[in-house]
Order: structure tokens, then C-alpha cells, then sequence
């Protein structure tokens, strides 16, 4: 049993006070340090007026025209950095001159790392490009991280650029359309189908040839482009709008992160890999490489096409 | 293989998969999902840590179905998962003591953007840890530095936004010298993976073949890792970007992101070109120059500076240049130094920037220190939370700060050379300025006022916020209290190392 | 100097345009110029990377009529890192961009010194 104190006792307790302190209602310092009062602050209006007129007057004075010595710094400036790029590019040529000679055959990078790729690769990827069997299988982590590196940065862009719903103004420039230019919606018509089916031909060749899932995007997304300048933001918003973009993009890289994790855990694991290669040189071949080129050839479509669209009205 | 060594990789690709998550959710949804992440790849950071300590010796993952030269791999040690649980807790604590400033500073539809964001940063920063390949890590550099670009200037206000620009222009000509360094170093020895890559450097250093090449390359990839991590001649846009973006960015920039090249460049010394061949150049001269310049320089700007946040985002510059010094100083002793700074500054920076949060926020949202005067009464927790900082960062015994510095002046007694006298020299000068500007402020904040316009706020009104400070505290003291077995495991982890 | 200048001529030239995309990127006022410096840069890198690929009098490493040996291609790992390093560059450029629209949305200049003096007038 604690002993019941009363009111008055319990307001001389450390506890009471410091539980005030710690409400905030007490100042522990007020009656019990000495201190000088502080002078009461008067707000200077003609002085705060002065000292902005000065301070104008003073950017003024640097940033004019004819401030002399901003006109020598600046050539100083010029004259530095050009100094500053002659010293490096003399210490890289010196570096150049000595490292081992182009073309030749015996040189640190043609060792057994490039030879394995080589002649084992066709077997091993199913691949009959060594480059596209290279950076989808065997480095396949850096290609996860660079199909990242293209997503974040959308993500940046959409944050710099997307325009709120209310009261978009500012960049939009969807007041001259539609613009009717009959003859690139003549030479549209005729391209754009062209270049959709190059592009796709790229993306599904592109373990069979030079291609691949980014270079094939890239010519969708010029296609898609070319379609949104013929004929206006209204035509393309009946198939690709924002939300087509954020699912297209989601299911994509969630195939593929799942995908390259179901691969990656099996080689780490030494489990077995039920994803088979095929016949190397057919279409569906080479494991997961062709479905890999197929989900980036995607994204990159739909982020070229974002970019577009957002630098040029801040939305879809 | 146990099956906890599916560790690190199970945090790297969660954290990318979960960035791609919350490009679908709305913002609140994608707000749990950060949280959950980060917690579990913490939890399993922690168990990891563990196992390697038990086992005592790293292990190699294989990223595919192909071994070492040909495939990619990562690689973990008890000082990347140390450092990979580390930047957990701290991320963790830094989303949550600045949710609250998030809601006023960011457009609502936006909130699931930047979650996206963090996540795709934490991936990165594990991918950094973890890697055993350099061309992966230059990927995941570039993640970082786009993710780091979106964190600064998420808060919309013309402020950030050229911090942003000169951020992105700095960061650029880091990686362009980084990877260029890397190409050279490629082309000297035909090897991507760091384990190879030190095999031949260190035949090559013992045939003497292309020595200018392997400098040069060793250098610009150095110069690379300190242009982005705000090594002194080259911070001019760190105070607006630290500054004025939202809090938690501002944290997390500060305590993690540099922090992860740094990582990177410790691990470049020793996994890709070997301590004793990068003792014997004269980079190393030339990052331990940078590095007392500055600690000098950062702590002079700092107290020049009239604004809470600059001001601390300054002291950054000099905490940095502790760390490059320890680098510099070529022993052992002072890489434990430097890497025990890593935790202890991250540990403390952060903890001031949520506090200074709250110092603000009782002060009209004003940031200079002429309405700051008081504000310790206003808001008792940041009170106490920033003063605890500032000790630790001035190093005053019990908390973390003291502990770095007791290491970088033992490492710095051990050198026999010149550098001995100016490493203690700058290490006496820097800790007085600092102490000036941190205990200036702690008497600012503690300077009661008469009337104030502002009201004040306990902690009952924002629990959450004062849980996080306890926390940060609580870690602060940790480091500072019970340092042995930190420093025990950090010497361990760099002898795992090589 | 080493005895490789000449038959480095591709590596001498991509150093040359990495230094002055370095220096446009650095020490250029104008924003549009820096990300030019930038792109400049980055290709250099791309260059260099492709002259040490090639091997005189071999083809593009893409399987022909089933021959795997080593003396028929090129060496693929410096081909693989480009395309990994384009996509990286596309992105930053981007980013880059939509950078220098919104300071050009709000201050109406592209000039970085510019925008660091409204800065200071408007003085937040």
C-alpha cells in the first residue's frame, strides 16, 4: 500500500513536476535562472524595405550587362574550361597509347569468359545471338536492373510532368488539334502499320538475330508517335491511356521479375530448370529469352510513347 | 546450400518486385507495402547476419544457371548483411517519422510514386551491398542516383527542383567517369566479376604491365564514387538538396544513399584492386587531402549558415569527410573507423533531420534559427531527440559519435607518418567547430522566450513521431554504448573481405 | 606516351569525345547543352567499348550455319554491356528533360546561373 498524500503535498513531488514539464505548461527555467529579459522585437517595416531595395539593387548591379568583372570571369571561365578539357583529354590519350592494341587477338578481353560464351552458348541459351543469350541468361541481373533503371526513371518523369486533373493548363497543348494534316494522315496510314510490324518482328527475333526486345520497342514506340502526331490525342486515347500504360508496364515486369527469380533461384539452388531450351533457331526457342524480349519490348513501347506524350501535354 | 543464403537475394528481388507492385496501388496501400517490405528484408537481413556469424565465412550466390567468370553472382559476408540490416532499420524509421510531412508537401495522387521510389532505392542500395560484379553495381548506381533524383524533388517548390538538376548533373559525371574507369579496367584484365578482376590486377602489379592504364582507371573510378557521394570540392548541390526536399528524402539521402557508395568504394578497394596495391598509389593521398579539407570546410559553411536544415545538411559534407579520411589513412584501423562512422553518422544524421522536423513545426514551419529560439519547450521530444544528436555528432561520451572518433584518433596514432599530426590536428579543429554550430543551436532551442504566437505540442498529439525519436535515440546510445561487438563485427567483415 | 596511340585510333578518338561531353556536361551554362554534353559523353563510352569488342576479320556474334568456334566472332561481352548502357543513357535522358521543361515552365530560361539569381530574388 503506497501512503495517500494530498494535493498539495503531491505538487511538491519531482513526479508532478515533471510530468507538467512534460505537458508543456511549466517553463523550469522561469523564477529559477537568472536571466536577462530579452528586449521586445519591433518589426522595422522601413527597414526591412530598405534592406530589400538594397539587396535588389545590388543583383542588379552584379547580374547587369556591363559589370565588368562578371565579363572577365566569364572569359576567365571559358578560357578554364577549355584548358580543363584539353589536361583530360591529354590524360586519357596517354592512358590510351598504352593499353593493349585493337583488333588483335591476345588481349586480356579475349579469354575464356568470351570463349565459353562463344562455343558453348547456342547450347546452353538455346540463343543463336550470342548477345542476346549473354545478357538474358547468363548476366541476366544486370538486364533486370537496367529494365529498372528505364521504369524508375518513367516514374520520375511522370512525377515532374503528370498534370493534376484540376485545372490543367500550363503545357497542354491539345487546343490546335484536331489538326487535319491530310498528308501525314496519308503517310501515317500507309507507315505506321510498317512500322508496328517491324518493330514486332525485331522484339520476336530476337534471339534468332540482331534485335531484341529494346531496339523492337524503341520502333513501336516511334510508331506510335508518328500515329499520335497524324491524328491527335483523341484517336490514341480509345487504346492507350494512363491505365493501359501502368498495366501494361506492371504485368510485364512482374513476368519478367518473377520469371528471372524462378531462374535464378533454380541456378543458385543447382534444382533443375523445367523451362525448355528448344531447338535453336526456331521461333520458340531458347527458354526464356524470346518471352523476356517479348515483356521489355513492351515496356519500352509504352515508355517511349509516355515520354512523348508526357513532355508534350504532361499526361496521356 | 542452407537455405538462409537465399537471403540476400530474396531481399533484392523482393524489394525491385514490391517497387512494381505499387505502381497500381493507391497511395495508402503502397504505403503498407513499403513498410511490410522493409520490415521483412530487415528480419531476414537479421537472420542472415546471424547465420553468417555463426558459420563465420561469406558465401557466393550465383544470380543464373552459369559459375563465376561467366555469370553474375553476389556475394555476402557478415558486413554487407550488417550493413544491408542497418539500412533497413533506418529506412524504416525514416519513412516513418516524416509520413506526417509527406501528406502537406506531396500531391495525394502522387504518394504511390514515391513509395515506388524508396523501394526501387532500397533494391538498389542492397544490389550495391551485395554485388560481386561490377557492371551490375554501375546499373544499380544508376538506380540509385534516378531514384535519389526523384526522392529530391518530389516536394514540387523551385528549390529542389534546380537542387534536383545540379544533383542529377554531379551524379552523371560520376557515373560517366565510373564506368569509363570500369571499361579500361575490363579491357585490362577481361573480367567483369571482382573476385577475377583482382586476380589479374594483382598478376598484372606483379608483371608490371600497364601500370598507367590500371592508375588511370583506378582513379577515375575513385573520383567517380566521390563526386557522387559528396566528397568535399564536389558537394555544391548538396545543402539546397538535403535541404529543402521533403524530410524522410532528406534523411534517407543523407544517412543512406552516399552511404551506399561509400560502401561501394570500400568494397571496390578491397575486392576489386586490393588494399595493399590501393595503398600504394597516390589516390589514396589525394581521398585523405579531400578528406580533412572537408571536415575543416563543411563545418565552416555550416556555421556560417543561418537555416537548421542547411546547417545540418553542411555538417553532412564534414561527416563525409571524416569518412574519406579514415579511407585515406591506408590502415585497417582506420577502414574500421571509417566504416563504423558509416553506421554512427547515418545513425545520427537522420535523427537530426526527423527532429529538426519537429523543432520546425512548432516554429510556424520557419527554419531559421531566429524563430527557432525556444522551440525545445515547444516540442519537448525533438528537444531532447535534437540535443542527443548534436552530442553525438560533437562526440561526447555514451553515444556513437564519440565512439568514431575515439577510432579515427587511434587509427590515426598508428600511422607512422606525416599524416599522423594532420589527421589529429583537423580531427581537434573539426570537433570544436562542430561543437560550435551544433551547441549553438541546442542553446537556440533551449533559449526560452516570453510570448510566442506559436503553440506548443506534446507528445501525446503525434505518438508515432516520438516512438521513431525513442528509437533513434535508443540506437544512438546502442552504438555509443555497447560499440565492442560492432567494431568486432566490422573488423571481421573486412577481413572476409580479401 | 605508349606505343599503342595509332593502333588505338578508335579508343584515342571516343577519349577525346568523353572529355568534351565531360567538359559540356561540367562547365556548360545552358541546360540543353549540358544534356548534349551528356549524350556525348555517354556514346564515347559506347565507342570505346565497341573498339575493344572487335577483332579484325571477324563477324557479328550471331551464330552462322551452326559454326561455334572461337576464331569465327567477335568477342559478344563488350556488344552486351552497350546495350545495357544505352538503355541506362535513354533513361537519364529522359529524366533530364522533363528536368529542364519544368525549370523552363517556371523561370522561362534555360540558363542555370539565370535560375540560381531568381532563386535568390525570390529569396524562399
Amino acid at each position: 500500500m503506497s501512503k495517500k498524500r494530498s494535493a498539495e503535498e503531491y505538487q511538491k513531488t519531482f513526479a508532478f513536476r515533471f510530468f507538467r514539464w512534460l505537458h508543456g505548461e511549466k517553463d523550469p527555467y522561469v523564477g529559477v535562472v537568472e536571466m536577462r529579459p530579452q528586449e521586445e522585437y519591433h518589426v522595422d517595416e522601413d527597414a526591412i524595405l530598405r534592406h530589400e531595395k538594397e539587396h535588389d539593387a545590388i543583383l542588379d548591379r552584379v547580374y547587369s550587362e556591363d559589370n565588368i568583372e562578371l565579363k572577365a570571369f566569364r572569359r576567365l571561365y571559358h578560357v578554364t574550361s577549355i584548358l580543363f578539357c584539353l589536361f583530360l583529354i591529354a590524360l586519357l590519350l596517354v592512358t590510351v597509347s598504352y593499353l593493349p592494341a585493337t583488333g588483335t587477338i591476345d588481349r586480356p578481353v579475349n579469354n575464356e569468359v568470351a570463349a565459353r560464351y562463344i562455343e558453348n552458348g547456342l547450347e546452353e541459351t538455346g540463343a543463336v545471338n550470342i548477345v542476346a543469350g549473354m545478357i538474358l541468361d547468363y548476366r541476366a541481373f544486370d538486364t533486370l536492373g537496367e529494365s529498372h533503371v528505364l521504369f524508375v526513371a518513367t516514374i520520375t518523369v511522370l512525377i515532374l510532368l503528370r498534370m493534376n486533373k484540376k485545372g490543367s493548363k500550363g503545357i497542354n497543348d491539345r487546343i490546335f488539334e484536331p489538326k487535319n494534316d491530310t498528308i501525314l494522315q496519308l503517310v501515317a496510314t500507309f507507315l505506321v502499320p510498317i512500322i508496328i510490324i517491324f518493330g514486332i518482328y525485331i522484339i520476336l527475333n530476337g534471339h534468332l538475330g540482331p534485335g531484341g526486345g529494346f531496339s523492337g520497342g524503341a520502333v513501336i514506340g516511334a510508331g506510335l508517335v508518328l500515329y499520335l502526331n497524324a491524328f491527335g490525342f483523341e484517336k490514341t486515347e480509345r487504346f492507350f491511356t494512363e491505365k493501359t500504360y501502368k498495366w501494361v508496364c506492371f504485368f510485364s515486369l512482374s513476368f519478367y521479375c518473377l520469371a528471372k527469380s524462378y531462374s535464378f533461384y533454380t541456378g543458385a539452388n543447382q534444382l533443375h530448370s523445367v523451362i525448355p531450351k528448344g531447338t535453336p533457331g526456331a521461333i520458340l526457342s531458347s527458354g526464356l529469352i524470346l518471352p523476356l524480349n517479348i515483356a521489355v519490348g513492351l515496356v519500352v513501347a509504352c515508355t517511349i510513347y509516355a515520354f512523348y506524350a508526357m513532355f508534350r501535354k504532361g499526361g496521356f | 546450400m542452407n537455405f538462409i543464403c537465399n537471403f540476400p537475394f530474396f531481399s533484392i528481388l523482393l524489394s525491385l518486385f514490391s517497387g512494381t507492385i505499387c505502381s497500381v496501388l493507391p497511395g495508402k496501400a503502397a504505403k503498407i507495402v513499403n513498410r511490410v517490405v522493409i520490415a521483412v528484408i530487415g528480419v531476414m537481413s537479421a537472420v542472415l547476419l546471424l547465420y553468417l556469424l555463426s558459420t563465420g565465412e561469406s558465401f557466393i550466390y550465383w544470380m543464373g544457371h552459369f559459375p563465376a567468370p561467366w555469370g553474375n553472382e553476389i556475394r555476402a559476408g557478415v558486413l554487407e548483411a550488417g550493413m544491408a540490416l542497418f539500412f533497413c532499420i533506418i529506412m524504416y524509421l525514416s519513412m516513418a517519422g516524416g509520413a506526417h510531412k509527406l501528406f502537406g508537401e506531396v500531391v495525394a495522387t502522387k504518394h504511390n510514386l514515391y513509395y515506388i521510389l524508396v523501394n526501387l532505392l532500397l533494391s538498389s542500395l542492397l544490389a550495391l551491398v551485395y554485388t560481386n560484379d561490377m557492371f551490375t553495381a554501375y546499373v544499380f548506381v544508376e538506380i540509385n542516383t534516378i531514384s535519389a533524383c526523384g526522392l529530391i524533388m518530389i516536394r514540387q517548390v523551385g528549390r529542389t527542383i534546380v537542387a534536383a538538376v545540379r544533383y542529377m548533373i554531379m551524379s552523371l559525371l560520376g557515373s560517366g567517369l565510373l564506368l569509363f574507369g570500369l571499361c579500361i579496367m575490363y579491357d585490362l584484365t577481361g573480367h567483369l566479376l571482382m573476385s577475377n578482376i583482382k586476380e589479374s590486377v594483382n598478376l598484372l602489379v606483379a608483371n608490371g604491365e600497364y601500370q598507367i592504364p590500371l592508375i588511370v582507371s583506378i582513379a577515375l573510378m575513385c573520383i567517380g564514387l566521390c563526386i557522387k557521394s559528396a566528397l568535399f570540392p564536389f558537394h555544391a548541390w548538396l545543402p539546397d538538396a538535403y535541404g529543402y526536399s521533403t524530410v524522410s528524402s532528406a534523411a534517407i539521402l543523407s544517412s543512406l544513399v552516399s552511404k551506399g557508395y561509400i560502401f561501394l568504394l570500400i568494397k571496390i578497394i578491397y575486392r576489386v584492386i586490393g588494399f595493399d596495391i590501393f595503398d600504394n598509389t597516390r589516390i589514396i593521398d589525394v581521398l585523405f587531402v579531400f578528406g580533412l579539407m572537408g571536415m575543416i570546410f563543411g563545418s565552416l559553411s555550416a556555421i556560417k549558415e543561418n537555416d537548421i536544415r542547411r546547417m545540418i545538411a553542411f555538417s553532412s559534407v564534414a561527416q563525409i569527410g571524416y569518412i574519406y579520411m579514415g579511407i585515406g589513412m591506408g590502415t585497417q584501423l582506420g577502414m574500421v573507423a571509417s566504416v563504423f562512422h558509416i553506421l554512427s553518422h547515418a545513425a545520427t544524421k537522420s535523427l537530426l533531420f526527423i527532429a529538426a522536423i519537429g523543432l520546425t513545426d512548432v516554429s510556424g514551419g520557419s527554419r531559421k534559427f531566429i524563430e527557432l529560439t525556444g522551440s525545445g519547450y515547444r516540442n519537448k521530444w525533438a528537444g531532447v531527440a535534437f540535443t542527443v544528436g548534436s552530442l553525438s555528432m560533437v562526440g561526447v561520451p555514451l553515444f556513437s559519435g564519440f565512439i568514431s572518433k575515439l577510432l579515427f584518433s587511434q587509427a590515426a596514432v598508428q600511422i607512422a607518418d606525416d599524416k599522423m599530426l594532420a589527421a589529429l590536428i583537423v580531427l581537434g579543429i573539426s570537433t570544436v567547430l562542430n561543437a560550435i554550430y551544433f551547441m549553438k543551436t541546442v542553446i537556440r532551442i533551449y533559449t526560452p522566450v516570453e510570448e510566442t504566437s506559436y503553440p506548443s505540442v506534446t507528445i501525446w498529439d503525434r505518438i508515432p513521431y516520438a516512438v521513431v525519436l525513442v528509437f533513434f535515440i535508443v540506437l544512438n546510445v546502442l552504438l555509443g554504448v555497447s560499440s565492442q561487438p560492432i567494431v568486432d563485427m566490422i573488423g571481421q567483415g573486412l577481413s572476409m573481405f580479401s | 606516351m605508349g606505343p599503342n596511340l595509332f593502333i588505338n585510333y578508335g579508343e584515342a578518338v571516343s577519349a577525346i569525345l568523353f572529355c568534351i561531353g565531360f567538359t559540356n556536361l561540367l562547365l556548360q551554362n545552358n541546360l540543353i547543352k549540358k544534356i548534349i554534353g551528356l549524350n556525348i559523353m555517354d556514346s564515347a563510352i559506347y565507342l570505346f567499348l565497341a573498339e575493344k569488342g572487335y577483332i579484325a576479320g571477324r563477324v557479328a556474334p550471331i551464330v552462322v550455319d551452326g559454326v561455334t568456334s572461337t576464331e569465327a566472332y567477335i568477342n559478344p561481352i563488350p556488344s552486351g554491356l552497350v546495350l545495357t548502357g544505352i538503355v541506362v543513357s535513354v533513361s537519364v535522358t529522359a529524366l533530364m528533360l522533363s528536368l529542364t521543361i519544368r525549370l523552363y515552365m517556371r523561370y522561362h530560361t534555360l540558363d542555370l546561373d539565370e535560375i540560381s539569381t531568381l532563386l535568390k530574388k525570390e529569396g524562399k
